[in-house]
């Protein structure tokens, strides 16, 4: 795209229009000669000629512009022709014409009430289906699970053992941090509560069984959801645009034996451990709050531990990993596995699947306090 | 004197880690005329016009577009640059998020201030120029066929009216009428906006339809010449790449 302007200037002889062109007709120059010259497409005028003698260059958009004009004219019954038209300009006139086709550039848009009516029952629709097919998902999985525990030679050992890596051993150093914190953070809060009391030496039973039961899985189960719930998705949803899960089809190869097995054991195997970890350093935290605010020794803080939360609070907890890193690892494939085309589609999907499995997590918790309350433990 | 190349390269070297693609690699490419690069899989034309173009620092060596070294280019050296060519890679590179419309629109938003009607004028005019029906301005780049894909990739690159057009395998996953269209639009491109063009390609009807120059990639380094100064060329993969059964098919007799 060069810069260096053309130019145009017009005669009027009664009905007789003549129109001189000039200097360089070209897509940097045009912004100025184009207003001018649709207002010359509505001039009222029987014979019009465009003289191009004195063009000294021109590129598709600046024939364009020039083309245009003539052809407006003659829509409107004007006899409009090109004059003094150099041989590769005439040239690209002509392929201008050639690309003179009625193109649709934006979609058809409903009307506002129209779309915001149909938008609700798509949405509605999209909604049932979600469940309809994340059942079905957690149906295929659940039976490809079991067939490979029937038979445990089609479990991918490598594959599962990179992913518990992945998943379990890089997410130590944060899962441990978090929950300490949040250690730290439940055993000031509860002190400065039950001080008012004058019951402070309760802090440790407040942090044992909310911690143990509750806190440790819920943190864990979180920023796996975050971490590696989003990751799944990132990877399989990748690979679903490069058409890599439709060439492992095409081979005879199960996406969801290859892709989402792994995954799936390596969180239900490795979210369990992570609660034992977060378990730990929660109470570490804990204990260290407690230490420092309420005046009991280390050795006091363990014994109450040991007498006032049950063993149960323990196992409460850890029961509920599995369920949970079930959860996390299905969503996350099957949002993978949903993905079509691009790259936005991938974004979209990941977002997708670490809200639905925070939800379906929490979901999850609620119904298993549900239970655990009527089995009264 | 004569006019200086559009792209001048010299003793260029390219590496990934170990791995030398390219070394001591010199070519010139004058203008108007349609250079093309030929070579084995993985031999490294695609690496040689990301080169040139700048996407990848060479190791070593020279790369002068219209006698600007393109190292020494600030910011707005770059994009004045890069409004004087178009690009179209490989495998299309169309934004995913944008419809082929508004994909073609971008440069034009980008780099001039036309009025929004002229903008979509020219845009149905490059996508019809290259050959896409009318139906394909909304779709998406994923609802298209990889031809498809091609093409409109083209017409983005086009956009502008580029100087220098660098094309990726423009021909390939197109039909032979389609390819056949497509070598005619380059040549008329060429003779009426003085396009240069830098074109990889293993079509050997373009090859013979319109490169005015070949240069083919073996180890290494570019061997450069006509057709027919190449097909007398000893070098053995030379030999076969133009005496080959394909090649012989595709010489006109
Ligand atoms: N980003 C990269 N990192 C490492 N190696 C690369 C990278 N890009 C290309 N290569 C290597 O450089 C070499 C040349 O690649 P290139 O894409 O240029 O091949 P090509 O000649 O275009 O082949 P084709 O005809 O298949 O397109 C190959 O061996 C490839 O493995
Ligand atoms: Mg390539």
């Amino acid at each position: 795209m060069r810069t260096a302007s053309g130019w145009f200037k017009t005669e009027r002889e009664g009905e007789r229009l003549r129109v001189i062109a000039g200097g360089s007709w070209e897509t940097g120059a045009l912004a100025e000669l184009d207003g001018g010259l649709r207002r010359l497409a509505g001039e009222p005028v029987r014979i019009a000629a465009i003289d191009l003698s004195a063009v000294d260059s021109m590129d598709t958009a600046g024939a364009w512009v020039l083309y245009r004009t003539r052809r407006d004219l003659r829509a409107r019954g004007v006899a409009a022709e090109f004059e003094g038209v150099d041989r590769s300009f005439a040239d690209l006139l002509a392929r201008v014409e050639e690309g003179d086709v009625e193109q649709t550039l934006v979609r058809d848009r409903l009307h506002p009430v129209i779309a915001l009516i149909a938008h609700i029952g798509e949405v509605s629709l999209a909604a049932f289906h979600e469940c309809a097919s994340l059942l079905s998902f957690l149906g295929v999985t659940v039976i490809t699970l079991g067939r490979s525990i029937v038979r445990p030679r089609r479990i991918r050992f490598t594959s599962l053992v990179s992913h518990i890596e992945q998943v379990g051993l890089t997410a130590i150093p944060i899962v441990g941090l978090l929950s300490f914190l949040i250690g730290v953070v439940i055993a000031y809060q509860g002190a400065e509560q039950l001080r008012q009391f004058g019951a402070q030496v309760f802090t440790v039973n407040l942090l044992g069984n909310s911690m143990l039961r509750e806190m440790a899985i819920l943190m864990t189960a979180i920023v796996v959801a975050g971490r590696s719930g989003s990751a799944f998705t990132a990877q399989i949803g990748t690979m679903q645009v490069n058409e890599e899960v439709d060439a492992m089809r095409t081979m005879g190869l199960d996406p969801i034996e290859v892709l989402v097995l792994p995954r799936v054991l390596a969180l239900v195997i490795a979210l369990p451990l992570l609660t034992v970890l977060a378990d730990l350093t929660g109470l570490a935290g804990g204990a260290l709050a407690t230490v420092l605010v309420v005046d009991i020794s280390l050795a006091q803080f363990m014994e109450r531990l040991n007498n006032a939360v049950p063993l149960a609070a323990f196992w409460v907890g850890i029961v509920k990993a599995p369920v949970f890193g079930f959860l996390i690892a299905m969503v996350g494939c099957r949002e993978g596995l949903m993905v079509v085309g691009s790259a936005e589609s991938v974004g979209r999907h990941t977002t997708k699947s670490v809200v639905l499995s925070i939800f379906l997590v929490i979901v999850a918790d609620a119904l298993f306090s549900i239970f655990f309350l009527y089995i009264g433990v | 004197m004569a006019e200086p190349p559009v792209i001048r390269v010299q003793g260029l070297s390219t590496k990934f880690g170990s791995q030398v693609i390219h070394h001591g690699l010199d070519l010139e490419v004058r203008r108007g005329e349609i250079f093309c690069v030929v070579g084995g899989a993985g031999s490294g034309k695609s690496v040689l016009m990301r080169t040139i173009i700048g996407l990848i620092r060479p190791a070593a060596g020279k790369v002068e577009i219209f006698g600007e070294d393109r190292a020494g280019n600030d910011d707005s050296g770059r994009q004045r640059l890069e409004m004087r060519w178009g690009v179209l890679f490989q495998d299309g590179a169309l934004f995913s998020s944008l419809t082929v419309a508004e994909n073609v629109q971008v440069p034009l938003k980008e780099h001039t201030d036309l009025a929004p009607e002229l903008i979509q004028e020219i845009v149905s005019l490059k996508i019809a120029m290259v050959g896409l029906p009318p139906d394909a301005c909304t779709k998406y780049p994923s609802e298209l066929s990889g031809g498809m894909r091609k093409r409109a990739g083209l017409a983005r690159a086009l956009a502008l009216d580029p100087e220098i057009l660098f094309l990726d395998e423009p021909t390939a996953g197109l039909d032979p009428i389609g390819a056949a269209g497509f070598d005619s639009l380059i040549m008329s491109l060429r003779q009426t906006l003085g396009l240069t063009v830098f074109m990889v390609t293993h079509d050997l009807d373009s090859l013979h339809a319109i490169s005015d120059r070949i240069a083919v990639l073996v180890d290494k380094a570019v061997v450069i010449g006509t057709i027919d100064t190449l097909s007398r060329e000893s070098h053995a993969w030379i030999h076969d790449y133009f005496h080959g059964p394909r090649a012989r098919a595709a010489a006109p007799r």
